[in-house]
């Protein structure tokens, strides 16, 4: 045997070794690569889970009073109010009738003078009174904890409008048409925000964060409660969020800071 | 009490009386669907085969609707969207035909059968994007919703 | 005591006809009405977002719940053994089952999508009280109509005592389910209260009774029937007490909510600063409505005239649907409190009273309502045997006390 073998053999075995390695670690790590996916993308036919919990943390201190940025995204993804100075589809209702999904809200304190301006929609409540007292149980929460109205079994009794502590619930009083694929609406149904659910399962931003992210306002941060890593649980562990009407103890996924 | 004969004329009579209104549909050969996009036929598969879907595309739809609205899933087989993109279909001239129309999809079918359509008060009965391209949408639905 | 001989009315005079035919009209109305509303849709109200609730739901409510105290007359005779009663007993479950019936009418005429009454009826979130009433609003109709068949047919009335019994503690639940409608809204101010079911429960008492009053009065005045002292009198200050009672408990809720300053803004709404509401309050639900069916009932020489009774008992009528109005409505006309102590504002009506108008097509939905009860009660005497033949002090009670 010569020297230059013995030398290959121990390059091979060195070689072999580091190859294992690199396929033992490359094994450990590939599934936690593999689920790290799973956990974070959605696909077609997984189903809403409650593993997940969507919220919305809104810093008013962000929020300017002139801004509707949030609002006028939501009506133009799904469909509802006066965009861009086009009429409303609800062209017979009055503007006490009229849909709002989300509206931005002016407070002035009384003491202090002081005012702040923040958007209110839907707050989808862990324990929310309009998914108690629907009949039908059209008003329904899904797994991942976004509170919507299936207008399939919807009746139109309003009672859930009645129930809602945040009015965020709209009924709608004509015949609608032309409607978003991803936002059916129709005549005597109540309906609101249902956080862009069709735009969550897949992996997108509420259409009302969307815009808030893309202008730059930064007032608005939308992910999953129960990941401890997500923006949306960071920023709330460093900095709190308040639920409206806390009082209630409906444990909203809508959270504020700065109320 | 009366007779058999009397009894055998009064049956003549009431059969009579109660297959008179078929005639007026002699020579009826059903409703004519407009085609749809993919042209499937008894030997080319849509999404099921087609006697599967007549019988059935009401059920398909029911089990798909709660799936999504509920559960969130959103593939295409049995959307009511993906229907809605493949069958209704323009004319020649790029107009198309609204909910309750003869020659709307659905409708072709649903005003023969006099079978109520619940979905397009909440569902648009266009394909996404048709908007734009439709000079007659300003003209309110026939009564085929309700 | 003989026992009292039960006939149907004559029915075949102008007058009755002309009854059938003006309370037909009404109900043909609120079909049209109802029509009206479904067409377009709900835009044709005044109904909106803030009000979501409006005058149909006044006139449906307020049926539904006398419907229940109408039953009370049967109830006093079979659960409570008071045979003075007896001879009322199958027209009071008459009364009672009309009534629901133009109650529900006017509820399901007003949802948003009628067509779906069967998916209603068949599928039920049962922590909604909503759905339990659907279940205790149909059982009542099989309850009250098989309590009415053990009484009206011989052989079937040794099973009236347990009927009436099942009836009675069923028509509290029905009615503990209506008050509780609101009474299970935390979100408001002016609702949210455990007072509320048995408030609504003692209402019930003061209309249904008031309602069966008008109506006893009414069918043996129009047919010459004889109606007795005793029995009068025995309805009358039963009905007084039953006022006496409504007016304790809304004096109960507003003292209590008045201790609260988190209740003061919807206080002062209600009892100053309402406008309509306010007006509806002390003058329709208070003075009308109570104080002054009081004063008629219990005064010495003016509570002895029936026509001055019969004048109380429609102002407890309309002090009943005042009453309503100003819960309903006034509950809803008062703003949501988001941020209490801070001045709200917002294209969505945050923060100020909302208005509300109501629309003459609701008028015509609530009115019908009550047309088809008493269209259901008229009819129903003419054919089958509701009332006594004679209801004077010695076919009922020989040995009465005046």
């Amino acid at each position: 045997m010569s020297p230059n073998n013995s030398e290959n053999k121990t390059d091979q075995y060195r070689r072999k070794f580091l190859s294992q390695s690199a396929a033992v670690a490359g094994l450990a790590i590939a599934p936690g690569l593999v689920l790290n996916q799973v956990a974070h993308a959605k696909s077609d036919s997984d189903k809403a889970s409650s593993a997940n919990r969507w919220g919305i943390l809104i810093d008013t201190n962000k929020c300017n009073k002139g801004c509707t940025d949030c609002v006028t995204a939501c009506k133009t993804e799904n469909g509802w109010g006066s965009v861009d100075g086009k009429a409303s589809s609800e062209t017979h209702s009055s503007k006490e009738q009229q849909a709002q999904w989300i509206r931005k809200v002016t407070i002035t304190d009384k003491q202090t003078g002081h005012v702040q301006s923040l958007p209110l929609m839907c707050q989808h409540c862990e324990t929310a009174p309009c998914v108690d007292v629907c009949p039908t149980g059209a008003s329904m929460k899904r797994e991942d904890g976004i509170v919507q109205v299936d207008k399939h079994i919807c009746i139109g009794c309003r009672y859930c409008m009645m129930a809602c502590p945040y009015k965020a619930r709209s009924f709608i009083h004509e015949k609608l048409e032309l409607q978003k694929a991803t936002a059916p609406r129709g005549i005597g149904t109540v309906e609101s925000c249902n956080m862009c659910a069709h735009r969550v399962d897949k992996d997108q931003n509420p259409a009302c964060v969307e815009a808030c992210t893309k202008a730059e306002h930064s007032a608005m941060i939308f992910g999953d409660l129960k990941d401890a890593n997500s923006a949306i649980s960071i920023e709330l562990k460093k900095h709190g969020g308040e639920q409206i009407r806390a009082d209630l103890g409906l444990n909203t996924g809508v959270r504020y800071q700065g109320l | 009490m009366m007779s058999l004969r009397q009894f055998a004329k009064h049956l003549v009579v009431l059969v009579g009386l109660t297959a008179l209104p078929m005639l007026s549909t002699a020579g009826d050969l059903g409703p004519v669907p407009p085609k749809a996009k993919m042209n499937a036929s008894d030997t080319t598969k849509c999404v099921e085969p087609i006697g599967d879907m007549r019988k059935n595309h009401m059920e398909f739809l029911k089990h798909k609707r709660d799936e999504t609205m509920r559960e969130g899933v959103r593939t295409k087989t049995h959307s009511l969207v993906e229907c809605i993109d493949c069958h209704v279909t323009p004319n020649d001239k790029g107009e198309f035909a609204r909910i309750g129309d003869d020659e709307h999809f659905c409708s072709s079918c649903h005003n023969y059968a006099a079978v109520n359509v619940d979905c397009f008060d909440c569902h648009s009965d266009l394909p996404q994007g048709a908007a734009t391209k439709n000079p007659h949408l300003n003209k309110l639905t026939a009564g085929g919703t309700k | 005591m003989k026992k009292p001989a039960f006939k149907q009315i004559d029915g075949n005079s102008i007058n009755y006809w002309m009854l059938l035919a003006l309370l037909g009209g009404f109900v043909l109305a609120a079909i049209g009405s109802h029509f009206y509303m479904e067409h377009g849709g709900h835009y044709v109200t005044g109904m909106n977002n803030q009000i979501v609730w409006g005058l149909p739901h006044v006139f449906a409510v307020f049926l539904i719940v006398a419907a229940s105290g109408a039953l009370n007359i049967a109830s006093i005779s079979s659960v409570f053994g008071k045979t003075a009663y007896k001879p009322l007993a199958p027209l009071s479950t008459l009364v009672a089952l009309a009534l629901l019936a133009g109650g529900l009418m006017v509820l399901v005429l007003d949802l948003g999508r009628p067509d779906r009454l069967i998916v209603a009826m068949t599928i039920y979130n049962f922590k909604s009280i909503f759905a339990w009433n659907m279940i205790l609003y149909n059982g009542f109709f099989l309850i009250v109509g098989i309590y009415m068949w053990t009484m009206l047919q011989r052989n079937m009335n040794k099973y009236s005592k347990i009927a009436g019994f099942t009836a009675f503690f069923w028509r509290l639940a029905l009615t503990t389910g209506t008050g509780s409608i609101f009474g299970f809204l935390v979100a408001r101010q002016a609702y949210d209260a455990a007072i509320m079911a048995p408030m609504f429960v003692v209402m019930s008492f003061s209309f249904g009774l008031a309602i069966f009053l008008l109506i006893v009065m009414a069918s043996y005045k129009w047919t010459g029937r004889p109606l007795g002292d005793a029995t009068f009198n025995r309805l009358k200050n039963l009905l007084g007490v039953f006022v006496a009672g409504v007016l304790y408990f809304v004096i109960a809720q507003h003292l209590t909510n008045l201790y609260a300053t988190e209740h003061h803004g919807v206080e002062a709404f209600i009892l100053r600063d309402g406008g309509i509401y306010t007006q509806l309050f002390w003058y329709g639900q208070i003075i009308l409505g109570s104080l002054i069916p009081l004063a008629i009932i219990y005064h010495p020489t003016i509570g002895k005239s029936r026509s001055a009774i019969s004048v109380a008992s429609i102002f407890i009528v309309l002090g009943g649907l005042a009453q309503m109005y100003v819960i309903i409505i006034g509950g809803q006309a008062y703003p949501l409190e988001l941020f209490p102590g801070k001045e709200v504002s917002s294209t969505f009506f945050d923060g100020g009273v909302n208005s509300y108008t109501p629309t003459f097509a609701e008028a015509l939905l609530g009115l019908g309502g009550i047309a088809v009860s008493l269209f259901m009660v008229a009819f129903a005497v003419k054919v089958l045997r509701f009332l006594p033949e004679s209801l004077a002090d010695e076919a009922v009670d020989p040995h009465h006390s005046k």
